[in-house]
């Protein structure tokens, strides 16, 4: 059985300490993750620009990098849902396209895997703070994870959850629209913050290291001290892994 | 025409509604109230996605047969006594209306509310030879005093505050009106009620066409188009050549799904379904009946597989609704009569010009809160993808980000690339990097910084760190729970049965 992680550029590059406790995390259970270094980039910049010959390039290191796996898993739904994007880009050559729904059926986020395949919701851990929580856009609509992070959080010893008000809204990345339409971004990254800081909350949780950057980004440039985390490392600080 | 109108970009456009405090506190105060209203009316309902996997399979299936249900509603209409007239583009469908409007020497028509109307700026054409058009539809009266273009599918007037529209209508009125709606309302409605009686011609758009009876059907609150189908004596229904649906039966799903997602009614407070001009023993109605049957771009999408569902669109307004880019920049902002995601797919659809028009397919994060409102489910998220690739493969891209694509192709396409490429960005950001933030609004991240501080990049990527932590936890790591590996092991086995698939759609 080869369980293989899909770090992400963002991942790797920007955030090694979330791969880091999504590997301890998943550890805890006996899973031993292979790390393909062939993987670079899902493509996804590309692909939502219209630019899908330069996307098939990247989804091309993604194709290869987990070719012999029989589980991919990563810290982020909007990276796993682009590969659930490859067949349709690669729908006029019959061999990627073969491959490409091979690589989407196996593939997972992190939390469909921890709690629909594993079967955890409890991984012990123990987080007194006061948390609140943004389901990014992705995630949540293309590849359907709602009630994963809820029951994993429910089961947090010490955790006080707050709604987050408005929490299905974009927080307004959208990857290169942040930066084509900087001005209509800046709005909605701000209204979300606004939000965030409505619900008092120490920390905001969620399963995307790009949309938590967007926001993170905005919480620092007003000041805001809020932590900002992925919850494998919530989970892993609060069972004592990190 | 609204300020907005002049301007060339969409990125223009948005950023004078941004700076309109009153504009954005107005949309988000009524796509609040709407989306909570359709949230609350489809979760009472209950099954709500099965009403909308039967919407969608209704309309599939009439759009892939709209020739032979388009030809059973014309002859069953034209049977019931309907002058049914086809425009090919929007200027015959003006024509056809002026010339019915020549003939009857009419002075003035009264419009309840058509979108296919804006679409084809018809207010204008009749205003040309010299009739006089009034829109009877508050929202519409509103705008059409302004000299505006609806800035909402369902909302025309969406963006005003009761301040702006008391002081347009105080003007109307020759005295200061209150700013108090039951006010307002009172007003337009004794204004309004001189002009039905006086009309020579009744002119309406049209939700459902129903092909088993030729009847057309209208959803309403205001009882306007009630009016306007009774009390002229000719009556002009310009619609859409999709707004075909095969049969009364049809129409309940149509009528479960349209008032709940456009304003969380259950059903609008009017639903008129009308067979035909006034028979003997008929009360009121009109002498004379005509449908306009427009195309206007429309078939362009037949046959096409990644845009032909945009016919299926019932004009509901929920993706508008629903939508966070629309939320803060109104309807305006997109330049066209369809706003907010349909309006950004449909506009160029429409035209087939995707590269006059690729600007606004750009105003989206992505993020399918369209999709997910849209009661048939229409894919908006993906179509604005397919749009953007279709201007890259015209060769209409811009030449900076197809240099930057090219560039990213290049270093994702091989790890040994990206990785160079990150080791020279860890010495290049010691230009910029302080207290481990970048704030620098130079270059590139100018829009970014604006709003926000970037992370630098750490000392180590998950990949320098990965053998030190692999060796740590297999030192450590126990053995799988029996129950697990099994599990693991019964879905690669399913999988290599053709039962894959999990999550998504």
């Amino acid at each position: 059985m080869k369980v293989s992680l899909f770090i992400t550029c963002l991942g790797d590059a920007i955030y090694p300490r979330v791969g880091e406790a999504m590997v301890r995390v998943l550890a805890q259970y006996g899973v031993s993750l292979e790390f393909p270094k062939l993987q670079t980039c899902c493509g996804q910049p590309a692909f939502n620009s219209g630019y899908w010959q330069e996307a098939r390039a990247s989804a091309k290191t993604i194709l290869d990098a987990f070719e012999d796996s029989d589980f991919v898993i990563s810290p982020s739904g909007s990276c796993t849902g682009m590969i659930h994007h490859y067949p349709k880009l690669f729908e006029a050559d019959p061999v990627q396209l073969a491959r490409a729904e091979r690589l989407r059926d196996k593939s997972y986020e992190f939390t469909q895997f921890l709690v629909n395949v594993l079967g955890v919701t409890d991984v012990g851990a123990s987080f007194p703070h006061k948390v609140t929580y943004h389901p990014s856009c992705h995630g949540t609509r293309l590849l359907g994870v709602k009630d994963e992070p809820m029951a994993l959080m429910s089961n947090v010893r010490g955790l006080t959850f707050v709604p987050l008000p408005f929490a299905e809204d974009c927080c307004g990345f959208g990857g290169t629209f942040a930066v084509k339409m900087a001005d209509i971004s800046g709005a909605m990254v701000s209204e979300k913050v606004d939000h965030v800081k409505e619900t008092e909350a120490e920390v905001l949780v969620g399963l995307d290291m790009a949309c938590l950057m967007n926001i993170a980004g905005n919480l620092r440039y007003r000041g805001e001290q809020v932590r900002v985390m992925h919850l494998a490392e919530v989970l892993a600080e609060g069972a004592g892994l990190a | 025409m609204s300020a907005q109108k002049g301007k060339a970009t969409v990125k223009e456009r948005a950023n004078l509604a941004l700076n309109d405090e009153f504009l954005v506190k107005a949309v988000k105060f009524t796509t609040e109230r709407l989306r909570n209203g359709k949230k609350n009316a489809s979760a009472e309902h209950g099954n709500w996605d099965e009403w909308r996997e039967r919407g969608r399979q209704i309309r599939l299936h009439t759009i892939a047969h709209l020739d032979y249900y388009l030809n059973l509603f014309v002859e069953n209409a034209r049977a019931n006594g309907v002058h049914v007239h086809f425009a090919d583009k929007g200027e015959d469908a003006v024509a056809i209306a002026m010339d019915i409007a020549q003939r009857k020497a009419a002075k003035t028509v009264v419009k309840s509310k058509s979108m296919v109307s804006e679409e084809l700026h018809l207010n204008h054409a009749l205003e040309q030879i010299g009739v006089e058009a009034i829109e009877t539809d508050l929202g519409e009266y509103i705008i059409q005093l302004a000299g505006e273009m609806p800035s909402h599918i369902v909302i025309p007037a969406i963006h005003k505050n009761r301040y702006q529209i008391a002081d347009l209508l105080s003007e109307v009125a020759g005295e200061k009106l209150e700013a108090d709606t039951t006010v307002l309302a009172g007003f337009v409605r004794k204004k309004l009620r001189e002009k039905f009686l006086e009309a020579d011609i009744g002119m309406t758009g049209c939700n459902f066409a129903i092909a088993e009876t030729g009847s057309m059907v209208l959803f309403e609150n205001e009882g306007n188009a009630r009016m306007v189908t009774t009390v002229p004596k000719t009556q002009i229904t310009l619609m859409g050549m999709e707004r075909i649906i095969p049969s009364f039966e049809d129409l309940e799903v149509m009528a479960t799904l349209l008032p709940r997602s456009a304003t969380g009614q259950k059903l609008t407070m009017y639903m008129s379904a009308i067979t035909g001009p006034k028979r003997m023993a008929d009360a009121d109605g009109p002498e004379e009946m005509h449908i306009i049957i427009v195309d206007n771009g429309r078939s362009l999408q037949l046959g096409d597989p990644e845009f032909q569902e945009l016919l299926n669109c019932i004009r509901c307004g929920a993706c508008l609704n629903a939508c966070p880019v629309y939320r803060h920049i109104g309807g305006h902002a997109y330049g066209s009569t369809y706003s907010g995601p349909i309006g950004a797919v449909l506009t160029p659809a429409l035209n087939k010009n995707v590269a006059e028009w690729d600007d606004i397919a750009n105003a989206s994060s992505l993020c399918g809160a369209c999709y997910e409102a849209c009661p048939v489910k229409i894919p908006l998220h993906e179509m604005l993808i397919y749009l953007r690739r279709r201007k890259v493969e015209t060769g209409n891209g811009k030449a900076v980000e197809t240099a930057g694509m090219k560039g990213f192709a290049a270093l994702t396409g091989s790890s040994a690339a990206m990785k160079a490429a990150l080791a020279i960005g860890k010495i290049g950001q010691r230009l910029v990097v302080r207290g481990g933030e970048i704030r620098t609004r130079l270059g590139p991240l100018k829009g970014w910084n604006s709003y926000r501080v970037t992370p630098s990049l750490p000392r180590r990527s998950f990949r320098d760190r990965w053998e030190r932590l692999d060796r740590e936890l297999d030192a450590k790591r126990p053995p799988m729970a029996p129950d697990m590996k099994r599990r693991m092991e019964q879905i690669v086995k399913e999988r290599g049965q053709g039962g894959g698939g999990h999550g998504g759609h």
